[in-house]
């Protein structure tokens, strides 16, 4: 307990000071572009529960935590969906990889913002678009980390399971996928981290709701207390989902050094 | 000898090597074994003692099935060895086991990918659990375990899969003196109570000379069989004994000759800097 409590401790300290550094540089100017951490809480207080300024964004946190988590899971889904089953095929089969992996290569450094454009064209203005982008965001990290997992499982254990009475066509399933689980689930936590990370960029593609559909709005009507609302927002959605992803990963991975 | 003469295991004249031209491995051919010809009696306890670089490990790799000769063949029962089988059980060093089970798994993991029932995998595993002596770790996982025990599941897990040939590369060669001695020890009272045969590959003398009816020692470049030592000591043997060390003696020295350095040809000027130069 002890441990913990200091822990907690020394974790705080560092949003400590830069809580204090914000307010100390947002009182110093009196015409201040940043708002002081005071008037951001008010405006977190307003946008979750309205009451205090009742305007369009009074009372919509929900509404848009919701969409936003809606497309970050649905985007995040369908990246595994089809990042695995092709991940599992790259890294296993000889042709598949000779066909395929060039391409990803090249693919892979586009940046999800690059994709914005031609993802508004093919898709529209609008949430599959958003969508679209999301799942790009997720869908390489899920790869690759496929990919590494079914390549770089140990010789030994395919002799030992050889030895054992293991077919070569059980191979897969009996070798392969639960030695590269870690990794694979890996890939997942990342695929997901991503997924909170380009939601911003899917949802410029003129949403109406939405994190990073308001974060947008209330940049263009001035309104830096909403965006780092927004900010803010975000960064907890993301952390909570992660501690959730690890702690399935606990549980099921209790043989992996790396998860347990 | 234990039982009559029923020869299991069957190597003959085989070669295995690796580079070369056109071969694996880059331009320099490497004999890792030639013309090896190797009789092993059913219930034989074989070491198979040698320099690094003599074909032990290979020897012992192309028993399991794990790699196929150059020329030549070996046959378990008189059928070709083609390829890995549960009849031809593998100890690795590195113990090779699914870290991704429980002690409990691993060693049903055999019966369960031949498809036994339920039941007959937990009666089985639960037995040989028991006769390792890890009842308490039944549950654990491997990297909770020590070496000596994850030695003890690899064991097991082949012997629950009714090997009838225990093949063993420098078991345990990773181990602590205390634990290797002490699983010595339970692998003779297991080879004893279960007429196994057991090909034990090692490059400790005392090791070998503890374990085997048969110590066979090989040497180097190309790999060969150099000689076939019965060992008739009653077990269990001291080691320390004047007729255990004379047998060590006379196997230390034949592979201290192994290492003796060739004549050089006088030509060929012997580089003395080399090192230097780097």
């Amino acid at each position: 307990m002890g441990t913990n409590g200091s822990r907690t401790f020394v974790a705080a300290l560092f949003p400590l000071c830069i809580l204090a550094m914000w307010w100390a540089g947002a009182g110093a100017a009196s015409h201040n572009l940043i708002p002081s951490p005071v008037e951001v809480a008010k405006a977190l207080w307003d946008l979750a529960f309205g009451g205090i300024n009742d305007d369009a964004f009074s009372g919509t946190l929900l509404t848009h935590l919701v969409a936003s988590t809606s497309r970050v899971y649905g985007g995040f889904l369908l990246a595994a969906v089809l990042a695995l089953p092709l991940g599992m095929m790259i890294g296993r089969i000889p042709f598949m990889r000779d066909l395929l992996e060039p391409s990803l290569q090249v693919l892979r450094p586009i940046p999800v913002t690059a994709w914005l454009p031609l993802a508004m064209i093919l898709f529209g203005i609008g949430p599959t678009s958003a969508l679209f982008l999301v799942f790009l965001g997720a869908f390489y990290p899920i790869l690759i980390n496929t990919v590494f997992g079914v390549r770089s499982v140990e010789t030994r254990l395919f002799e030992a399971a050889a030895m054992l009475g293991v077919s070569k066509s059980a191979m897969f399933p009996k070798v392969v996928l639960p030695a590269a689980m870690p990794t694979i689930f890996t890939g997942l936590r990342l695929g997901l981290g991503f997924a909170w990370v380009v939601i911003v960029v899917g949802e410029m593609t003129g949403v109406q709701t939405g994190l990073g559909a308001i974060i947008m709005e209330a940049r263009q009507l001035s309104r830096t207390e909403i965006v780092i609302c927004g900010m803010i927002t975000i960064g907890i959605a993301g952390y909570l989902t992660d501690r959730f992803i690890q702690w399935v990963g606990s549980r099921l991975l209790r043989w992996s050094p790396l998860h347990a | 000898m234990r039982n009559m003469a029923v020869p299991i295991l069957h190597v003959d004249q085989v070669s295995k090597s690796f580079g070369g031209p056109g071969g694996e491995g880059g331009a320099k051919q490497i004999d890792a074994l030639r013309n090896v010809s190797l009789t092993i009696q059913k219930g034989e306890f074989v070491c198979l003692i040698g320099a690094s670089g003599c074909g032990k490990s290979t020897l012992l790799r192309l028993i399991g099935g794990f790699d196929t000769a150059t020329s030549g063949a070996a046959k378990m029962w008189d059928t070709p060895i083609t390829e890995p089988g549960p009849e031809r059980g593998m100890v690795f060093q590195d113990y090779g086991l699914f870290p991704w089970l429980t002690v409990r798994g691993n060693i049903g993991f055999g019966l369960v990918a031949r498809r036994r029932p339920r039941k007959e995998v937990a009666d089985v595993s639960t037995r040989f659990i028991e006769m390792v002596g890890l009842t308490r770790f039944a549950d654990a996982y491997p990297h909770q375990l020590s070496g000596g025990m994850k030695q003890r599941v690899a064991i097991a897990r082949v012997l629950a899969n009714d090997a009838e040939v225990l093949l063993m590369d420098e078991p345990f060669g990773a181990l602590d003196a205390m634990t290797r001695e002490r699983l010595q020890e339970e692998l003779l009272d297991l080879w004893q109570r279960t007429k196994l045969t057991v090909i034990f590959v090692t490059h400790a003398i005392e090791e070998a000379i503890f374990l085997a009816d048969r110590v066979v020692v090989m040497s180097p470049s190309p790999g060969r069989i150099e000689s076939d030592h019965r060992i008739s000591l009653p077990r269990s043997r001291d080691v320390a004994s004047p007729e255990f060390n004379q047998i060590r003696r006379a196997i230390a020295a034949e592979l201290v000759s192994h290492h003796a350095p060739k004549a050089r040809p006088a030509t060929e000027p012997v580089p003395e800097h080399a090192d230097a130069a780097k």
